[in-house]
């Protein structure tokens, strides 16, 4: 499976999808960016004339590049699987953050897995910016499965 | 190692992942993980990894599928110990 395969079985699309390339995937972790245009809505109300990414958006970037994109691989190599029936939810997130991310920046998330055991899928993360500064770094968890039935 | 010594660091295992209103002294043999003591999905996986450590046994998936209550869990470790 290349990496393009990977994110047309991304179940997320705009306005809320926060991957654009993937740099590299492995069954130990995975390395993508994400552009963050200034014509993200959000940005309109975070802050008022004052654009900056929020935090949450930062680690939702981390959790699609981070787990999902390497949980749809994982899961597709331990077997045939129709991922239109992919489940997922995140299950905790613990993230520091160091700086703030601007419209128009470009970020580089790299994640590692920890483990990936009964469905459950942990992964240490890291985002950088385009001056390869970090950004952020945490550990992600979340449940992917998928749904056999039907 | 007795039967109430696996079923205390059992126990000890689940206290971690316990919600905060869900005290340790209300857990029994019949407590579901989920639908009883709150415990969600992901956590599950987790007291079976901590399992795994404390007891150095290895369970599948089709246990986690079976381990819905305490009672259940003890007799999976049960098993796992025998065969080991």
């Amino acid at each position: 499976m290349n990496y393009k395969d990977i994110l047309s079985k991304l179940p997320y699309t705009r306005p809320f999808l926060f991957v654009d390339t993937l740099l590299h995937l492995d069954e130990e972790g995975v390395k993508g960016q994400f552009t963050f245009l200034d014509t993200c809505d959000f940005y309109k109300g975070h802050f008022k004339g004052n654009p900056i990414t929020p935090g949450v958006i930062l680690t939702e970037c981390c959790a699609q590049i981070g787990m999902v994109c390497l949980g749809i691989y994982l899961l597709d190599k331990t077997g045939t699987i129709a991922t239109d029936r992919l489940k997922l939810g995140m299950s905790s997130a613990q993230m520091e953050f160091f700086l703030p991310v601007y419209p128009n920046e470009t970020v580089t998330v790299s994640s590692k897995k920890e483990y990936f055991r009964f469905n459950k899928l942990k992964c240490a993360v890291k985002m950088h910016n385009e001056k390869g500064k970090l950004i952020c770094k945490g550990t992600l968890s979340g449940m992917l499965k998928i749904d056999s039935d039907g | 190692m007795t039967k109430e010594q696996r079923y205390e660091k059992l126990k000890e295992i689940i206290k971690i992942y316990l919600p905060e209103d869900v005290l340790i002294k209300d857990v029994n043999l019949d407590s579901h993980f989920i639908n009883e003591l709150n415990i969600n999905s992901a956590n599950l996986v987790d007291i079976i990894l901590d399992v795994e450590d404390v007891f150095g046994i290895t369970l599948e998936n089709e246990d986690m599928d079976k381990m819905q209550t305490v009672q259940d869990a003890l007799m999976i470790i049960d098993k796992k110990l025998a065969a080991s």
